[in-house]
């Protein structure tokens, strides 16, 4: 016989006992996105790998998505509702355009998103979103949201699965920070570089990271796509 | 006054698993498993065996080892593949080591794969699985090759390919498309490369370079990064930083010991040679 500890009840029959079912229908996705924005542009850029625990479902999935010719968005997190969310997005972006006859400025389209990642506060979006674009004025503009919609404009951000490994390699390279050199306005090339560096070696040490990295980068012009490889394994 | 004696009780004592199910009912549930991220792979060909494996180590999410050696020695006749716990692969397959070698110069022979087979299992069982180790070990002895797979709990299988760790199920999908007896050496070291990296390319767990061990009754050669389909291109910029990137904002310099130095010039005699 097992020896007993207080409280314990010991049966010689099967009991029914209340299991509990739980709703879960969150899933992580993985990947890696920044964004930075420069005097006159702005780079999105994005890993392209979906994976699911420790499989790959696709190497190529696109993670940002062009808005307008000033504006793109790219979310990492719960692919599923990534999708959904930028569908929102788009249609409410149509209907805008319908209505007042224009496209939707960068700034509106990032107080519109959170505006609707808050509308599913008790329910929300698994996504983390990056808006990148360029402004009224022309300059490039980053806004960075979390999953509820608090949002805040900066002038580069990171986000997903590598994002603790990047940011503050941005935040040296990109905000000067911990270096005692002169802040200089950084170059579309010089940018376009850092960005590189970053997804490679964030590949090298996150399994999330890698297959293909794709780069938007909007200038008055308009929005130039890149694609690179990464390592694959 | 007599008093009864207390009866030895022999076998096992489940008493943690009372334990257990009292924790699972507070809510604290068991610990979960690591998994064992890596693809461990070994074959048997016509003249001995071939062992593979991958070079990753990771700690949850993140890359610890790029180029971490899963291949561990363990008698000069035979190797072990080891996947799960790092430190349960690495001190295990130590500690057998050199149990063979005393077992060796006991016995005065060459130790036989099944030996070392033992002494894994029945260490692995003692300790109910609570040492992560997954293990395929490979060697060649008096009775021919040998390949024996060992599992956490101390369960061994006998077999003439085998796959072990995260990325088992690709590997397994490639051996079990191309796998036949009596491959050359060649063909079985071809075979072993396409496993390891099926499992470097499509699980996430399992990266790097491909090392491979081979075993025959005459030699064994150990070809440590085999193939490197992953090698690191060149970076886009350099990022050294300038003399003076760290600024000093205060230089104070402090004698530790303090030096008195005394010259003491005295008549210079001569040398006594007698």
């Amino acid at each position: 016989m097992f020896s007993t500890y207080p409280g314990q009840v010991v049966v010689d029959h099967p009991v029914k006992v209340p299991i509990e079912h739980r709703f879960d229908p969150y899933v992580d996705n993985g990947g890696t996105l920044l964004s930075i924005a420069g005097e006159d542009f702005c780079v999105v850029a994005a890993d392209t790998r979906l994976s699911e625990g420790y499989s790959i479902n696709s190497r190529y999935v696109p993670k940002s998505v062009k808005l307008s010719d000033k504006t793109v968005i790219s979310m990492g997190g719960c692919y599923a509702d990534c999708l959904t969310l930028t569908k929102k997005i788009q249609q409410s972006m149509e209907w805008y355009h319908h209505a007042h006859g224009k496209t939707m400025s960068t700034a509106a389209v990032a107080q519109m998103l959170s505006i609707m990642l808050y509308q599913k506060r008790f329910f929300p979006f698994y996504s983390w979103c990056i808006l990148g674009g360029l402004d009224e004025e022309g300059k490039g503009a980053v806004y960075t949201y979390d999953p509820v919609g608090s949002y805040e404009r900066e002038s580069c951000r990171c986000a997903g699965s590598a994002s603790s490994l990047i940011q503050p390699f941005l935040d040296n390279q990109i905000g000067f920070k911990n270096q005692a050199s002169q802040k200089k306005t950084l170059s579309l090339d010089q940018v376009l570089r850092i960005t590189k560096d970053s997804f490679t070696s964030a590949t090298e040490r996150d399994i999330y990271t890698g297959d293909y990295l794709e780069l938007f980068v909007i200038t008055s012009k308009g929005v130039e796509v890149q694609k690179m490889d990464l390592k694959k394994d | 006054m007599t008093s009864r004696l207390q009866q030895t009780k022999g076998g096992f004592n489940f008493d943690n698993h009372v334990r257990n199910t009292m924790m699972e009912g507070k809510g604290m549930g068991i610990p979960k498993a690591t998994k064992t991220g890596t693809t461990i792979v070994g074959l048997i060909y016509k003249d001995g065996l071939v062992l593979g494996a991958d070079t990753r180590a990771t700690a949850g999410p993140i890359v610890a080892d790029k180029n971490c050696e899963k291949i561990h020695y363990l008698a000069p006749n035979m190797y072990c593949c080891g996947a799960g716990t790092a430190a349960d692969t690495e001190m295990t397959t130590a500690l057998i080591s050199s149990q063979l070698e005393l077992h060796r110069l006991s016995t005065g022979r060459q130790a036989r794969v099944v030996t070392a087979m033992t002494m894994l299992k029945q260490m692995l069982f003692k300790y109910q699985g609570q040492i992560g180790a997954a293990l395929i070990l490979g060697g060649v002895d008096i009775n021919g090759p040998h390949l024996y797979t060992i599992y956490p709990h101390g369960s061994t299988d006998k077999l003439p390919y085998v796959t072990m760790g995260s990325g088992s199920l690709a590997a397994m999908s490639v051996f079990e498309s191309r796998f036949k007896p009596d491959l050359t050496r060649e063909e079985g070291i071809s075979l072993v490369q396409e496993a390891i990296e099926a499992g470097i390319f499509n699980d996430l767990g399992s990266g790097s370079n491909v090392d491979i061990v081979v075993i025959n009754s005459e030699k064994v050669e150990v070809l440590r990064n085999y193939a490197k389909p992953n090698e690191r291109g060149v970076k886009e910029a350099s990022y050294k930083f300038q003399r003076g990137t760290t600024e000093v904002l205060k230089t104070s310099i402090r004698d530790l010991v303090d030096i008195k130095e005394t010259v003491n010039i005295h008549t210079s005699e001569a040398m006594d040679i007698s």
